[in-house]
């Protein structure tokens, strides 16, 4: 790619730019091509350390977790470990049943609320409509500790000062749903929008067209369309719910026994994990692993279940 | 992720609906409302004599005790920031590096993979978190980390003694596994969006990988990224029981990345249980910060996504 | 036969195949996981000339050009066979590293792709940047010719700082023309360049080809019959086969392949029978 200088013909600025232009690519070559290559090798190094703290978890969990699983575990209540058995600490069918209660019994106040919500959202537009879209946006990222503190201003002190009559002194599992309600409602909402919007209009119109009003064209027709999506932001939401501790930390108080009743103190898995974590008896703190890969094991559970759904249901689609 | 048939708007007034069920709708989305509303108000009002008590020096007082009642947050807000910012520091650079890796380096099916696993990283409780820092992370920390990083630096500010595995540097490493899943999803839904008529646009004029995604992707991904941070920062302000777990509540000045400290979300959690009426009304202003501090992060965060989204839809 | 306007006179004919050569292909094929896509390509591309590749929609023409400048690098499971020459080197038995064969063949695609993040002068000189090269009196005489070669020099000589999106299509594509001018390439590849473009910007860079092609030699994909005919000096047609992967069916002087093609499927293709 040599130019050739003719006698008395000036030299052509382009070839003498590409020449140069050649000149040092050839030269910066090495250089850009490894730095490149180091600096993209970083990249897939960051995603291995991104991934390291999974796996370490996991392994803990099972590796501390897994021996604690046994029939006496999941149905046995918890006993203080005595002198002469210092390993029984008994089960954690306490903390099981009483996060099955609590977290159903939000389940059941959040559901309700948080689909109509959606689908009102879903189905308007306007000023309205988006205040309460931003709303539920800020609530979602709010920590969730202030819906604690709320549940107990509410209903702990409530109870008290309006004098309902519950066995304790005000702390109830009902104040930890309604706390975890709260929490799951705002996620329902967005995922619940969302997925009745992905109704097509044209089902809507094809029903309104055979004469039947909005409501029950709503309840009948789109609706049970979009269910698969909204079991899956129900299942989402469960699934956060199930293992926040912050908003139940003080309103649930504490119970050994296995209790139905939520208008009785309960214990509850996640609560039971952060108390007996920093436990002086080293069984009860090792027991903590046991519970850890219960919970784990749950919200995994719901987590997978409702993307697996997602996911179906967008193959589906096609 | 775009919404797919934005399009189907504000139908509810163009159809004639009953009053039924627009009693239903507006009746229940007015309780949700409403439940936010109070919600808001119950935990401004619950701070309120913590206000008059100490008023605005609650913000710079430094000294925080029950027992003499004296409510000044500064050592705690201190806390706070300096946990996220260890989190942060530690999270951005891996965090868009795993990203790039996943939309650039892995192929098709490894990306979704490692896409996934990610994202199960987010669905831990933070419980667990605060289990695995505590018990597995504060040993590791106090018999190692901490020693060795003190002697590589002579033992040097912020470096110093003493070692209690528990602290600011611990909060912070886990609050940094806790937003790092956070911030690989969203990066990496801005930089897969970037279009791949660019990608090649730079190759074909002779550009290395890496000058590729320098000057082309990372900037037009970067509002995207800029969110993902944002929110993820949002997060780790907020963060309560993890950090509660392994910071060792201590609302002092923290005087090296080794000492205990408090943060404004753990030191409700834990100090909650034996206060007195004042003391709960402090622990709401602490409540108030908290929520004006998540809530403006949080909605700046919101802007800046739903813009990258908006851009990569039409741009 | 079709009346088609041929832009070259008789005694250019001869010129075409005759001249020097810039590229030669021989018995190119590529094929993505096994599956072929286009196969026994083989011509030599004139120097300082437009090349067409023709043929209706599938028959692996963009395949083709994407392997000129290597972008098959990027697709997993993407073989390319046979040889390509540029000047004395193949392209691909390693004799040129990818990166810097792309300073020599440049490509343009089929919708206008500028950097959205960088003003217009930014994105001329992005090419020369990526290689190293950083000397403003440099860049900006780079910057200079280039744009004045696409045609668009008057249009943003004032709002050089401006971003490319403020560009319409037409200018924009005229950016990324000179875009990929500004590293001075031997070859330039165009993939469609006009076809996502309005009449008037079509026209424009149409004319366009004219002045550049003594700058560089070209290589353009079009489906546009017409726009082959108007543009090029040599066609080369391509066919899908039925085993579903294109094929060369002809390459001639574009006079010839208009009015007197050997084969009878170009001869079908160009009245217009299929595609």
């Amino acid at each position: 790619m040599m130019s050739t200088t003719i006698e008395g013909v000036p030299p052509d600025p382009m070839l003498e730019r590409r020449e140069l232009i050649q000149q040092v690519a050839h030269k910066t070559l090495k250089r850009r091509m490894l730095r490149s290559r180091v600096v993209v090798g970083l990249c897939g190094f960051a995603l291995l350390l991104a991934l390291i703290p999974l796996f370490a978890i996991l392994f803990s969990l099972v590796q501390k977790g897994l021996r604690w699983w046994s029939i006496d575990f999941f149905t046995k209540t918890p006993q203080f470990p005595s002198l002469l058995y210092p390993n029984d600490v008994g089960g954690i069918a306490n903390a099981l049943i009483g996060s099955l209660v609590i977290d159903t019994l939000a389940a059941v106040i959040a559901i309700p609320i948080g689909v109509v919500t959606g689908l009102f959202l879903a189905e308007s537009d306007g000023q309205l409509a988006n205040a309460l879209r931003m709303t539920a946006e800020i609530m979602t990222g709010l920590p969730s500790i202030l819906l604690g503190i709320f549940a107990y201003q509410m209903l702990v002190i409530g109870f008290h000062e309006w004098g309902i009559k519950l066995p304790g002194i005000g702390f109830a599992g009902i104040a930890g749903s309604f706390a975890l309600g709260i929490l799951m409602i705002p996620i329902i909402i967005k995922a619940s929008e969302n997925a009745l919007r992905s109704v097509p209009f044209t089902i809507r119109e094809a029903a309104l067209a055979l004469g039947a009003r909005n409501g029950v064209v709503s309840r009948k027709v789109v609706i049970p369309t979009a269910l698969p999506g909204l079991i899956t932001a129900v299942l989402l939401a469960l699934s956060r719910a199930v293992g926040e501790t912050a908003p139940i930390l003080w309103v649930i108080g504490a119970s050994t026994v296995v209790t139905w009743n939520p208008l009785h103190e309960m214990a509850s898995m996640p609560l039971q994990i952060f108390q007996s974590s920093t436990s002086p008896y080293t069984s009860l703190r090792a027991e903590t692993w046991g519970i850890a890969l219960t919970l784990v094991i749950i919200v995994l559970f719901l987590n997978l279940g409702s993307r697996l759904l997602a996911a179906w249901l967008r193959r589906e689609r096609r | 992720m775009p919404d797919p048939l934005l399009a189907e708007r504000g139908k509810l007034f163009s159809v004639k609906s009953d009053w039924a069920y627009l009693l239903i709708l507006y009746g229940v989305s007015g309780l949700f409302a409403l439940i936010c509303v109070v919600f808001l108000i119950s935990v401004i009002v619950s701070s309120i004599p913590a206000w008059r008590h100490s008023g605005l020096s609650i913000l710079y007082g430094r000294t925080w005790s029950q027992a003499t009642d004296s409510f000044g947050a500064l050592p705690i807000i201190v806390g706070t920031l300096l946990t996220t910012a260890i989190a942060l520091v530690l999270a951005i650079p891996i965090g868009i590096g795993s990203a790039l890796a996943i939309v650039h380096v892995l192929p098709g099916r490894a990306r979704i993979f490692a896409s996934s696993l990610v994202e199960l990283l987010a669905a831990v409780p933070s419980v667990v978190y605060g289990l695995w820092g505590l018990l597995v992370l504060a040993p590791w920390f106090e018999k190692t980390v901490e020693p060795d990083l003190a002697d590589i630096t002579n033992g040097h500010w912020p470096f110093n003694p003493p070692f209690e595995g528990v602290g600011v540097l611990l909060a912070g490493c886990v609050l940094f596994v806790m937003i790092l899943p956070m911030i690989v999803a969203l990066s990496r839904d801005a930089i897969s969006v970037v279009p791949n008529d660019q990608f090649e646009g730079a190759l074909s004029v002779g550009a290395t990988k890496w000058q590729v995604l320098r000057s082309v992707v990372l900037p037009a991904a970067r509002t995207g990224i800029v969110g993902a941070v944002t929110l993820a920062t949002a997060r780790a302000l907020g963060e309560t029981v993890a950090v509660a777990m392994v910071i060792g509540l201590n609302p002092l000045f923290p005087h090296s990345l080794f000492s205990t400290a408090s943060t404004l979300a753990s030191t409700i959690a834990l100090q909650f249980q034996d206060a007195t009426p004042l003391q709960v009304a402090a622990l709401g202003a602490l409540a108030v910060i908290l929520m004006a501090m998540t809530a403006i992060v949080n909605w700046i965060g919101r802007r800046l996504i739903q813009r990258s989204g908006a851009q990569a839809q039409f741009g | 036969m079709v009346p088609v306007l041929v832009t070259q006179t008789p005694s250019q004919e001869g010129d075409v195949r005759s001249g020097p050569v810039a590229m030669r292909l021989e018995d190119v094929a590529v094929s993505f996981s096994g599956r072929t896509a286009i196969r026994d390509a083989s011509f030599a591309v004139p120097k300082n000339k437009v090349t067409a590749l023709i043929g209706p929609s599938g028959s692996g023409k963009t395949t083709l050009l994407r392997a000129i400048n290597r972008l098959h690098d990027l697709t997993k499971g993407a073989v390319v066979t046979g040889k390509l020459m540029l000047g004395d080197t193949d392209i691909y038995a390693g004799g040129i590293p990818p990166t810097l064969l792309r300073t020599r063949v440049g490509m343009v695609f089929q919708r206008p792709n500028p950097f959205p993040t960088m003003s217009i002068y930014e994105n001329v000189v992005s090419g020369l940047k990526f290689n190293g090269i950083h000397k403003k009196s440099v860049l900006d005489e780079a910057a200079e010719s280039s744009l004045v070669a696409a045609a668009l020099w008057d249009s943003v000589v004032d709002r050089l700082k401006a971003h490319a999106s403020t560009l319409s299509g037409g200018e924009q594509q005229r950016l990324c023309i000179a875009r990929a001018l500004a590293v001075e390439p031997e070859v330039l590849l165009m993939d469609e360049p006009t076809s996502s473009l309005d009449p008037i910007s079509t026209r424009l860079i149409e004319e366009l080809l004219g002045e550049l092609k003594s700058r560089v030699t070209i290589i353009i994909v079009t489906h546009n019959m017409q726009q082959a005919a108007r543009v090029s000096d040599l066609c080369a047609f391509f066919l899908m086969g039925e085993d579903r992967a294109g094929e060369q069916i002809e390459v001639a002087p574009t006079r010839k392949l208009f009015s007197e093609p050997d084969d009878q499927r170009t001869l079908d293709y160009i009245q217009g029978r299929f595609g």
